[in-house]
């Protein structure tokens, strides 16, 4: 059994009683990486000597120890870390090297987790499979001909392969939650701006949030304790106090009213995937939990509105990209627009390319008020929809995706279709409300995620029932053989 | 007839104000002038990946005092906007401005021309961040980039058409001027770029209502290059009106070596922003306590100042316009006043002296030595008979170069006036015993003679005789 497969409170015990040191979880994470990081190729960059180097600072500090000690993590490579690159799997960024720290990085820092190495993502967090990264794709553990979900899939794909502790992604549409459920791990996107974003290199700032992604809802509420809080550094981060995550975890779910909306689950919805998540609502219900179908209308609004926003603001946050200060530099431009168009034509995959064109195409002057305009419109409609939601209900549950993990190129030349994985997970992006993914059993042999929705800033209570369900199901211990 | 007759000339201004906050706009760096090139620069200033603008308070503060001053109305609630284009200087490829929520809009000021008041209307006033400066160097090396300025916060002030010939679009930026610097919100030095100026221009045939095709002024680095560029446009429109061409909608460039404009784009090349709410920063509220705060900190205003001059010290409108047009100059007749009551003298020191020798080397009142205790002491002096209004001249020039005390100066240069009329009488009995002549004429009518006696008597004492006392002494001899 790995030491991963610990409890967080196992591995600090056995920390404290000296029986294992930090450089052994270190160890261990570095050698199933070798081992396994060949086929799954979750890894853009593998910091050996820093993480090795953190381990002995940890194992011969005294004092107090951080919430994380001696944790080994893996990091999106969307999230800035000083002097260790940064490439968003993007060709455009392939040799850049951050000379600042994201606040949750140095929050990780604070906390004493050991930081393994940077994780593979659909470049700039485009896509839903890893298939864009510009590097190579992940792999799913489960089955390495599937895809490990995306954008954040190298990061469910290290947990899942037991290669780190924890990992952070970011979710704009789904990016934490879809790779968890293709992968059979929780993952937790929190509320919009419960976490800073400073340091996250921007997708869709108003959609962006980072989070954990971890084997357990222990784990989840751990690393969330960790990265949450205000930062004055993210205009957009919340003033609010933040709660204790863990002493949420009670097993009690007596009288939680749930709400499932019914436009999750019909047409679209593979029929096992229903019936795991009705399986899981009869859990639910076991432990004293009551849930009803209801209507969120506008949510078959919600991936047009999404795309048109979230590429809207990608048009704009990517257009530093131009070959000016780092990255990509086209040879010997003619001229300054020859410089441009050839740094970005090079640097950006395309995927990348048509967001930016779709997102310019919507805010170019005359068609402003009939796209982005509208669209933010619709959000307010979509957001009106979860408000009324949860003056009634404490927690929305869904599937997470409308399938299992697809084949690698299955898609690929369908964007259309591979838009559609993310019908469940976008609204609750659009609305700015946490969710998490766990799993909650298998269909043909691949894992299926059950999201819970909650109000904003209260994930207490999302932790608490994925808490108390995991307690009632071994689904989460599932682990796929490599 | 000047072929201007037929027209109305219609000019609206676009003004740019640095404010010289500490701290930029979105970072924590220093906006100070003149640093080696991107020392003054971090992650968020240089557009890194990840990160985020945080606002300057102290920025929203100035914007609002400077829209407060110019009697805008301050909106409850704005927001930010991304103004999206590329260019090198701007390193994160969009700016982040005020599209369709300023701080400020629907403000006034009043401007003076050849004595005639009038309003001109302050259509809005927002607040945004200035770019970097580009070098392009010679001999295929390229462009250098430089960032410290990046950031810098702006606020950008746009006027109502009302404005109708260059003398009012210069007398309208004066004043703007003005009261930026009575604020203390920047140092509005158009050579430093901390104001700057784009015009739109327009002619209309008299009695018409509808505006003219409009041509966008660019470039007009003074005060003066702002009213030639204009002076230049009005006729370039009015010479193609009056051959029955069309003036063409475009943005110019004025060409001050040239001394014309050129245009640079026309309509159709016109930049698509791409403007929309930025979603990094959250909306901007102020409250009415946040006003009040603000609002309590507006000094007087040069127009109620150079009210007050005409009232309180009898100035006329004009000299108290001159004077109230700089807070230097008018903190410097102020000062005088606690050393003499001669408020007059002082101001025409000020406006004569002063500003003649400022204009003369071209210098601002910064580059001079002299205070207003000095001036109100040599006045003193010559109110007492020390020295002669003439000697003040020399005396208030070693001031404005030395900073010395007119006391000093008087001591160390000799230049006490000689009063004792028994010194004098021997001098003027010599110079009429030296010139036969020139005594001869005057007593035959010859007024211009005894300009000339008294210039040799002036010679004689180097100029210390006091010039009342030689003339009373002279003309009682020469009546003898």
């Amino acid at each position: 059994m790995s030491l991963f497969d610990l409890r967080l409170s196992e591995v600090h015990d056995r920390l404290h009683h000296k029986e294992i040191s930090v450089a052994d979880l270190v160890e261990e994470s570095l050698a199933r990486i070798g081992e396994t990081d060949g086929n799954i190729q979750a890894f853009l960059t593998v910091d050996e000597e820093g993480a090795r180097k953190q381990a002995a600072e940890l194992d011969s500090s005294d004092g107090e120890r951080g919430l994380l000690f001696g944790l080994p993590a893996g990091i999106k490579d969307n999230i800035v870390t000083e002097g260790l690159r940064t490439t968003c799997a993007s060709r455009f960024l392939a040799n850049y090297v951050p000379i600042y720290d994201a606040t949750v990085v140095d929050k990780l820092r604070r906390a004493q987790s050991v930081t393994i190495g940077k994780l593979n993502m659909d470049e700039f967090a485009m896509g839903g499979s890893n298939e864009n990264s510009a590097f190579h794709p992940t792999r799913n553990p489960w089955d390495p001909e599937r895809v490990p979900g995306g954008s954040s899939g190298g990061s469910a794909a290290a947990v899942a392969a037991g290669q780190v502790y924890f990992a952070l992604g970011s979710d704009t549409g789904g990016s934490i939650r879809q790779p968890a459920a293709y992968c059979g791990v929780v993952g937790l996107k929190p509320t919009y701006g419960l976490v800073s974003r400073f340091g996250l290199v921007a997708f869709a700032s108003s959609l962006d949030q980072i989070g954990p992604l971890t084997k357990n809802v222990e784990d989840a509420a751990y690393v969330l304790q960790a990265i949450a809080g205000h930062d004055p550094r993210d205009s957009t981060s919340a003033s609010v106090d933040i709660p204790d995550y863990l002493s949420a975890l009670t097993g009690d779910v007596k009288g939680l009213r749930i709400g499932v909306p019914k436009e999750y689950m019909g047409e679209g919805i593979d029929p096992q995937v229903k019936e795991r998540v009705l399986e899981a609502l009869r859990t639910f219900e076991a432990m004293g939990a009551v849930w009803e179908e209801i209507s969120l209308p506008h949510s078959e609004y919600a991936v047009a509105t999404y795309y048109l926003l979230a590429s809207s603001e990608a048009s704009s946050n990517l257009a530093r990209f131009d070959g000016v200060r780092y990255g990509v530099r086209a040879e010997n431009p003619a001229n300054l627009l020859e410089l441009y168009r050839r740094s970005r034509s090079e640097g950006f995959g395309p995927e990348v390319k048509r967001r930016i064109m779709l997102g310019t195409y919507a805010l170019s002057s005359g068609y402003y008020d009939a796209y982005y305009k509208k669209a933010q419109q619709v959000r307010t409609l979509i957001k009106r929809d979860f408000d009324q939601a949860f003056g009634k209900y404490d927690l929305i549950v869904s599937p997470t995706a409308p399938t299992t993990a697809f084949k690698i190129g299955e898609q690929v030349d369908d964007p259309l279709t591979m838009y559609l994985n993310d019908i469940c997970t976008i609204p609750i992006n659009l609305a700015g409300v946490p969710a998490i993914s766990i799993p909650c059993g298998l269909a043909g042999g691949l894992p299926v995620g059950l999201q819970l929705v909650g109000k904003p800033f209260d994930e207490r209570t999302v932790l608490r029932a994925a808490h108390a369900y995991e307690a009632q199901t071994e689904h989460h211990k599932l682990r796929p053989t490599l | 007839m000047s072929i201007l007759a037929p027209y109305e000339t219609v000019i609206g201004l676009e003004v740019h104000v640095e404010l010289h906050t500490k701290s930029k706009i979105f970072c924590g760096c220093s906006t100070s002038f003149g640093a080696p090139p991107n020392t003054h620069t971090c992650p968020v200033c240089l557009g890194h990946p990840g990160v985020l603008p945080v606002l300057n308070r102290q920025a929203v503060e100035y914007a609002m005092k400077a829209a407060m001053a110019l009697n805008c109305e301050i909106a409850e609630w704005c927001k930010f906007d991304r103004k999206n284009y590329f260019y090198p200087d701007l390193p994160k490829a969009y700016q982040i401005s005020q599209y369709d929520q300023p701080i400020g809009s629907r403000g006034w000021i009043e401007i003076e021309v050849d004595g005639v008041r009038k309003r001109i209307g302050i259509t809005r006033l927002h607040l945004e961040e200035d770019a970097g400066k580009l070098t392009h160097a010679g001999g295929g090396l390229g462009s250098l980039a430089d960032y410290n300025r990046v950031g810098t916060p702006l606020i950008e002030i746009v006027s109502e058409p009302d404005i109708r010939s260059p003398e009012e679009a210069k007398a309208y930026l004066e004043k703007l001027r003005a009261i930026m610097q009575y604020c203390d919100v920047s140092d509005v030095k158009m050579e430093e770029g901390s104001l700057r100026c784009d015009a739109n221009i327009s002619l209309r045939p008299r009695g018409q209502k509808e505006f003219g095709t409009r041509a966008e002024l660019k470039n007009m680095n003074s005060f003066r290059g702002v009213q030639r560029g204009l002076e230049y446009e009005q006729i370039r429109q009015a010479e193609i009106l009056e051959s029955g061409g069309e003036v063409v909608q475009e943005t110019r460039r004025w060409d001050e070596a040239q001394g014309k404009t050129v245009s640079m784009r026309g309509k159709e090349e016109a930049h698509d922003y791409r403007y929309f709410p930025d979603p990094d920063l959250v909306r901007l509220h102020i409250d009415e306590e946040w006003k009040a705060r603000v609002r309590a900190s507006i000094p007087e205003l040069p127009d109620a100042r150079q009210q007050r001059y005409t009232q309180q010290y009898g100035l006329s409108s004009y000299d108290a316009g001159v004077l109230t047009a700089s807070i230097r100059l008018a903190d410097l007749f102020e000062e005088s006043l606690k050393y003499t009551s001669d408020a007059k003298a002082s101001a025409n020191w000020i406006m004569g002296d002063l500003l003649g020798y400022l204009n003369a080397n071209n210098l601002e009142l910064d580059d001079v030595k002299i205070t207003g205790q000095g001036l109100g002491e040599m006045i003193g002096l010559i109110e007492k008979g020390t020295i002669s209004s003439k000697i003040a001249k020399t005396v208030f020039k070693t001031m404005l170069e030395t900073g010395k005390s007119p006391q000093a100066i008087v001591e160390e240069q000799g230049l006490v006036q000689i009063s004792d009329e028994s010194a004098i009488v021997a001098i003027v009995d010599a110079v009429i015993a030296a010139n036969p002549q020139s005594v001869e004429d005057y007593r035959g009518g010859k007024e211009k003679a005894l300009g000339f006696l008294v210039g040799q008597i002036m010679r004689e004492t180097k100029g210390k005789a006091n010039p009342g006392l030689v003339n009373k002494l002279l003309l009682e001899r020469l009546k003898a």
